[in-house]
């Protein structure tokens, strides 16, 4: 059993674990564990895993850091954030661990809390304590637990009520390591009453051995509040990324998501949005760039509960060479989520043989007066436009440039931040160009 | 300028065109008419070098190169312009990178510097005005959302910004209203000097009263059975085509 090792180090390492985290953190490992025991890892016999047999990236020896030993490195140094117009709170998490090394100077609004996880649940315990490990559920899924047990620190955006923090705020995740690692990082973000906030998150991998990350994110949108959490991944192809996203939210708040996996080795994104309010409104959006052995596999789950809520999920997908995709989108309306509006759309583009894509749209109706919709395709690029543009003297290769970057478009229209757009296209396009090989720097910053 | 000779062209293994013949020269402009599925499209596209076409025998030479030996980026950069039917919907690609993309491809196999920021902007307005687009159409994604006549303008309104040797225009008549094809004639006209030359592919003669052109060519079961001068068309126009099929 791959698992042994796990509850072997967990039960000998526990006072470790503990006394490198905080009380807040630190109660919850004992469920976590439980949980763990009786689950384990998700394995491909699970529906849900069909095409991602997640138990076999543990099977290895990775090292953990469960004892903070620093890692050596300045980011502030290495990831100099002086790109125009991308004006950004920015924090850092070094593998799994918040860096507080320089005394951070930011101007946010009174009452703002963004830092360290230890930190904030020490600083702040009710709210951590209403949040942390309630909104992410463990049961079922034993990446989430495993988290749980072994997570000691992390980042933490509070918003209190009727604050906007107009700056969107940005955490770079840079992953660092002498030896294979395992990393369990947490994310807790919390938006009071009529509140709004920006979150741009990158994953960036420095060193070149394996690294296996597990990361859960809670989000919680009180009523009327305005979250969006952007994500970009570019990490080396020896990185296993298993991401959990879980998002609640009350009545008339809303959540913006974008996932964009522009570099990677091994991902698998959950997304689980609540709509636990009335008249809330989720938005999803996915987009992952994938060729060599890459592997993407997106699973997003949207539960409606109560009446005139909104979602829309749009996720695509473009492979080449060898590369594996998943899509599966569930929509869930209840009983009483009448007036309910769900719309998902999934568009994936093949362009080798070799490639291969796995989609699933999953719609599960109990109200009767509600509006839904999916839409699925997967293809290659379409030939007629493509003449039409060498028609008009455009090169074979850069047409299909444009058609690649045109395809992306609407995924990166959902994003609020302009100026991120502007960015994200350019790397879109350099990824496309075979400019973006490995990346070694934060390519947003750069 | 243009030399087509014995030209025979299958897709999907039938042969549509059966050994045409015809030549262009500058300033000229032809009408190539002729019933439903006599390969007029067909003709358009082998110019064009649509890819779901094969070209089994004959020749084209253009500028007295070998056209069939050129990629289809490569007719367009050596001044061949086709105004497609049925124009394609490109989401996600906007009008000003395209055509940006366009006109600097082209400029760059003439060996030219790309166009500078202000010029490109300035020939967009006066093209589009000579067109009388709005100015919203050419904000949008390519043709996306179009109507079937600003779909037909806007071919035209490409037209005039790359401003090609020899234009075949493929029913670029249809799905226009008068006005519409007012303007489009006029856009037509304005751009045909000494130096180019046109080739307009239609059903009816109603284009032809606005465009005049020098030379009418029928098309029918992929041969040209009769060529005449602007009278040819009137005389279809009045007689149909029967008379010409089966004398």
């Amino acid at each position: 059993m791959i698992e042994q090792q796990y509850i072997d180090l967990f039960e000998n390492y526990r006072r470790d674990l503990d006394a490198n985290s905080s009380e807040g953190m630190n109660r919850h490992r004992d469920s976590a564990f439980d949980t763990f025991k009786q689950i384990g890892f998700p394995t491909s016999r699970m529906e849900d895993y069909k095409h991602s047999n997640i138990v076999r990236v543990f099977d290895a020896d990775l090292g953990l850091n469960i004892r903070n030993i620093p890692v050596p490195v300045n980011p502030y140094e290495a990831f100099k954030c002086d790109v125009p117009n991308l004006n950004t709170h920015t924090y850092f998490l070094i593998n799994d661990r918040f860096y507080n090394e320089v005394e951070q100077r930011k101007s946010l609004p009174e009452g703002v809390y963004a830092g360290g996880m230890r930190q904030f649940s020490e600083q702040y315990p009710e709210q951590f304590q209403k949040y942390y490990t309630q909104i992410a559920d463990s049961n079922g899924n034993g990446i989430v637990a495993y988290n749980t047990m072994f997570a000691q620190d992390g980042f933490v955006i509070y918003v209190p009520k009727n604050v906007a923090v107009e700056k969107p705020l940005q955490l770079i995740n840079i992953l660092r390591g002498g030896v294979d690692l395992n990393v369990n990082r947490r994310l807790l973000i919390i938006a009071e009453e009529n509140a709004h906030v920006k979150l741009l998150v990158c994953d960036h991998a420095v060193d070149d051995v394996k690294f296996v990350v597990t990361q859960v994110t809670e989000i919680f949108a009180d009523v009327s509040a305005q979250v969006d959490v952007y994500e970009l991944e570019e990490n080396s192809e020896k990185v296993t990324r298993l991401n959990n996203l879980f998002s609640e939210q009350k009545d008339k708040s809303k959540v913006v998501t974008s996932s964009i996996t522009l570099h990677n080795g091994y991902t698998r994104n959950n997304f689980r949005f609540r709509l636990l309010g009335a008249h809330a409104e989720a938005h999803a959006g996915g987009l992952a760039i994938c060729d060599k052995e890459q592997h993407i596999d997106n699973f997003a789950v949207l539960d409606h509960s109560k009446p005139n809520c909104m979602s829309d999920e749009l996720f695509k997908t473009v492979l080449d060479d060898k590369a594996t995709g998943v899509f599966c989108g569930k929509i869930l309306v209840e009983k009483d989520a009448q007036k309910t509006l769900a719309y998902q759309t999934n568009r994936n583009l093949l362009n080798s043989e070799n490639a291969q894509m796995f989609a699933k749209p999953q719609l599960e109706i109990y109200a009767d007066d509600v509006k839904c919709s999916h839409g699925l395709t997967t293809g290659h690029l379409d030939e007629d436009s493509l003449f039409y543009m060498r028609s008009r003297g455009i090169e074979k290769e850069e047409a299909r440039l444009l058609l690649l970057v045109a395809f992306t478009r609407d995924v990166v229209d959902l994003i609020r931040i302009p100026s991120l757009q502007e960015r994200l296209t350019s790397l879109i396009n350099k990824r496309f160009r075979g400019e973006l090989m490995r990346c070694g720097n934060c390519n947003v910053c750069k | 300028m243009l030399k087509i000779k014995n030209l025979h062209a299958i897709v999907e293994n039938q042969e549509i065109l059966k050994g045409v013949n015809l030549e262009v020269k500058p300033g000229e402009i032809h009408a190539v008419m002729g019933p439903n599925g006599s390969g007029k499209s067909t003709l358009a596209s082998v110019l064009a070098g649509h890819p779901k076409f094969e070209v089994t025998r004959g020749s084209i030479l253009f500028k007295d190169k070998d056209l069939l030996e050129m990629e289809p980026e490569d007719r367009a950069r050596e001044g061949l312009f086709l105004s497609f039917q049925y124009p394609v919907e490109i989401p996600g690609v906007s009008m000003v990178n395209f055509m940006r993309a366009a006109i600097n491809e082209q400029r760059k196999y003439k060996g030219e510097q790309p166009i500078s920021a202000t010029d490109f902007l300035k020939l967009m307005r006066d093209k589009r005005e000579l067109l009388g687009m709005d100015s919203q159409l050419v904000s949008r994604s390519v043709n996306e959302g179009f109507s079937g006549g600003e779909k037909k303008k806007n071919e035209i309104f490409q037209m005039a910004m790359i401003n090609p040797l020899l234009a075949i225009l493929d029913e670029t008549d249809s799905g226009l209203d008068i006005d519409a094809l007012r303007v489009v004639a006029a856009g037509v006209n304005k751009l045909q000097t000494k130096e180019n030359a046109t080739i307009l592919i239609t059903h009816y003669q109603r284009l032809l009263e606005y465009i005049k052109p020098d030379f009418v060519h029928v098309l029918y079961d992929g041969k040209i059975i009769k060529s005449g001068g602007a009278d040819l068309a009137l005389e279809l126009e009045s007689k149909g085509y029967e008379w010409l099929i089966n004398p």
